[in-house]
């Protein structure tokens, strides 16, 4: 289970090749990363704060969750923080379960944790302004589901 | 003393990212209503709490919560990572 908040950008494909190589108890892989949006096309960069140790125990916390109700072998979360490019990977969550059901559900339940329980705050800067992101409702309510 | 972080707007709108509080408030609410009574920005920022979220030695928590044993408070808006 691995977990690396980082500034620095990744290569998604790489760390996906790289990812529970070796193994054969593992019959799926999933993985999802998260691409900096430009929906105005006005976007000059994104900024992430953050807040460094309890970034990385509520990531563990939530790995943990996950592992203890899908049956994972290797997860893999990479969130990166400071001022992104659009275009550039934000994140990545990668699961390896013997079966895709628990892949796919554990890598969806990352995700929605990560979303929202996990302190970090986006702000887009354009030309003329900079905005922080607000959290959205969805995202909240996603949780129920689990 | 308290070590209270404050991230995003509400470290924007308060000006700084961390400060010692000597306090003897009980409960995070307590805390707040402190803070409040100190200047203008402080009462700008935590005019409305249910905007807020708190996290007391870097677990969420809520703004009933006891403050007894506590080092770090932090108060930042709705967490928007993935």
């Amino acid at each position: 289970m691995t977990v690396r908040v980082q500034a620095d950008s990744f290569d998604p494909g790489a760390e996906l090749a790289g990812f529970a190589s070796g193994r054969t108890d593992v019959g799926a892989h999933v993985s999802f990363t998260g691409i900096v949006r430009d929906d105005s096309g006005q976007l000059q960069h994104m900024e992430i704060e953050h807040y460094p140790g309890m970034t990385e125990k509520a990531i563990a916390g939530i790995v943990a969750e996950a592992v203890s109700r899908w049956d994972l072998r290797a997860s893999l979360v990479i969130h990166r923080y400071g001022r992104l490019a659009p275009g550039e990977p934000i994140m990545m969550v990668a699961t390896a379960a013997p079966h895709r059901t628990d892949a796919f559900a554990a890598a969806e339940f990352l995700m929605d944790y990560l979303k929202s329980r996990a302190p970090f705050w986006k702000r887009e800067v354009t030309a003329d302004r900079a905005e922080w992101v607000a959290a959205r409702d969805e995202d909240e309510d996603a949780l129920g589901r689990w | 003393m308290i070590d209270v972080l404050y991230f995003a707007w509400v470290r924007e709108r308060i000006g700084l990212p961390k400060e010692r509080v000597e306090t003897q408030a009980a409960t995070v609410a307590d805390l707040v209503e402190e803070l409040k009574a100190r200047e203008a920005r402080y009462a700008a920022a935590f005019a409305d709490v249910s905007a807020l979220r708190v996290a007391l030695d870097q677990e969420l928590s809520d703004f009933g919560a006891s403050l007894s044993g506590v080092r770090e408070v932090a108060f930042f808006p709705p967490m928007t990572g993935g």
